[in-house]
């Protein structure tokens, strides 16, 4: 099982938890796993079945952009951690951060 | 209400000037629940533009991580707009992922850029895409003994 930090403003999914656990081979599996237990999550992070733009996701320190994204693979100790961007400026921009 | 030590209210704006034309962000980090801005820490603008700011991902996840070790929050989210007014516009409400921090919004248009103007210093809540704006009450200090830290320059 993997730990999964959730940000604050996705915490309404996990009853107020931190952190909990997912099972999962990829990153696409753990989020699948996620949204079995804390319904609604899903939808938060992806967009169509891609990582949301505003949305940071990392595993073991590494953001998934760069490691292969939902494909990414996820080791039985890893911890992910979403992060919503930080983000923001006087353009107009489409997105939300989770 | 906002309150934030002149200090750190200070250095927001040397920020803000420093950086212009393009867009200065950062965060102000405070003890967990004191809703005090205590820790000032400068961001790189990952985007440099004069339109929009993100922090770069590598430092966002090691500044959330510098802050769960010392059990800080973000109590101030700050940023400056270059040529618009220090108002949330429709993609910082958006993008608004912080719902206990106050959103601070500098505006360095109009030659505010220049060190010795006016500048406008001003301050949100954003919750659910609903933007409130609050008092910003500028004290020498904190009653309490929170350490204030400065860095000096951007991260």
């Amino acid at each position: 099982m993997a730990e999964v930090r959730i940000p604050t403003i996705l915490r309404n999914f996990t009853g107020g938890e931190r952190a909990v656990e997912a099972a999962g081979a990829t990153v696409t599996d753990v989020i699948a796993d996620l949204e079995a237990n804390h319904t609604g999550i899903k939808e938060r992070l992806l967009e169509n079945e891609e990582v949301r733009r505003f949305v940071n996701i990392y595993v073991n320190d590494e953001d998934i952009r760069f490691t292969g994204g939902l494909a990414t693979s996820v080791p039985d100790t890893a911890t992910v951690v979403i992060l919503p961007a930080v983000a923001g400026g006087s353009a107009v921009h489409v997105g939300t951060a989770g | 209400m906002l309150t934030i030590d002149q200090a750190t209210r200070d250095a927001i704006v040397a920020h803000a000037r420093r950086d212009h034309p393009d867009e200065a962000c950062g965060i102000v980090a405070g003890p967990i629940d004191s809703d005090l801005p205590a820790r000032f820490v400068p961001m790189l603008n990952a985007a440099m533009s004069p339109t929009f700011y993100e922090f770069d991902s590598g430092d966002l996840l090691r500044l959330y991580r510098e802050m769960d070790d010392r059990d800080e929050e973000p109590v101030v989210i700050y940023h400056s707009h270059t040529a618009t007014e220090a108002y949330p516009s429709r993609t910082d409400i958006n993008l608004a992922g912080e719902p206990g921090a106050h959103y601070v919004l500098v505006s360095t248009r109009d030659g505010a850029d220049a060190d010795g103007t006016e500048i406008e210093f001003r301050s949100y809540r954003i919750v659910d895409g609903e933007v409130t704006e609050e008092e910003v009450s500028i004290v020498d200090g904190y009653a309490d003994d929170t350490t204030l830290e400065h860095t000096k320059a951007d991260s």
